[in-house]
């Protein structure tokens, strides 16, 4: 039994950090894998937020607060990002079905 | 030690969440399903860590901090998840095969598949 409330929280931190990292990779995989734009950008949302878990965990694990400075900045920035991300999503999906319906009017 | 027990079991639960989300990400079958993990589990894992930090931590600054946090996090993902949904959908993303009802799909056939048409006109 582990006495220190200290080390406990030292051991589990760390082991959660271990567990986001698997998460991370697996999304990563996602990420690589596709197949189609959308899913990367689901993906790379999904990393930003386990990023911010990240930064929660390892605030935890070092005993500093700051760390969770870093995940609110962290958290509004990436947010911009997946936003920018979905619109340049509809953006090009609308461009490339005007061309289909425009070639659609040439047949 | 007792704040020291919740904070790790918080720490676990959330940890365990994200996993659950990643393994979803990977193993659904088709990017609104797929969504659905990221976004309601990552969310909710990350919301017990945070939380997990504010106990561990114990101090009024931290707390706050923490609940800023999950607060911004619950407000942007419906947002950043309703963005990404909307864009892929018209797209025209391939559906699961078992998708066996498609209302958007309806509602789009009335209105000549122009995503412009469904704002308001003012």
């Amino acid at each position: 039994m582990i006495a220190d409330s200290q080390t406990l929280l030292q051991i589990v931190s760390r082991l959660a950090l271990v567990l986001l990292v698997i998460s991370m990779a697996l999304a990563f995989f996602r990420l690589v894998r596709g197949p189609q734009a959308a899913d990367r950008v689901v993906a790379l949302d999904l990393i930003s937020v386990l990023i911010v878990a990240f930064l929660a965990a390892y605030a935890v694990h070092a005993g500093d607060t700051s760390f969770l400075d870093v995940a609110i900045a962290y958290a509004l920035v990436a947010f911009l990002g997946t936003v920018a991300l979905a619109r340049f999503l509809l953006r090009s999906g609308r461009a490339a079905r005007a061309k289909r319906n425009q070639k659609g009017d040439e047949c | 030690m007792l704040s020291a027990i919740i904070a790790a079991t918080l720490l676990i639960v959330g940890s365990l969440f994200c996993l659950v989300a990643a393994v979803g990400m990977l193993r659904l079958p088709d990017t609104l399903i797929r969504m659905h993990a990221a976004t309601k589990a990552g969310t909710l894992g990350t919301g017990f860590i945070l939380a997990a930090e504010a106990v561990a931590a114990d101090d009024l600054g931290t707390t706050i901090r923490a609940v800023a946090v999950i607060v911004f996090l619950l407000l942007t993902a419906p947002v950043a998840a309703h963005l990404i949904g909307r864009a892929a959908y018209h797209r025209g993303v391939q559906l699961f095969e078992k998708t066996w009802i498609d209302e958007l799909d309806h509602t789009m056939k009335n209105k000549q598949a122009d995503p412009d048409s469904e704002r308001p006109q003012s």
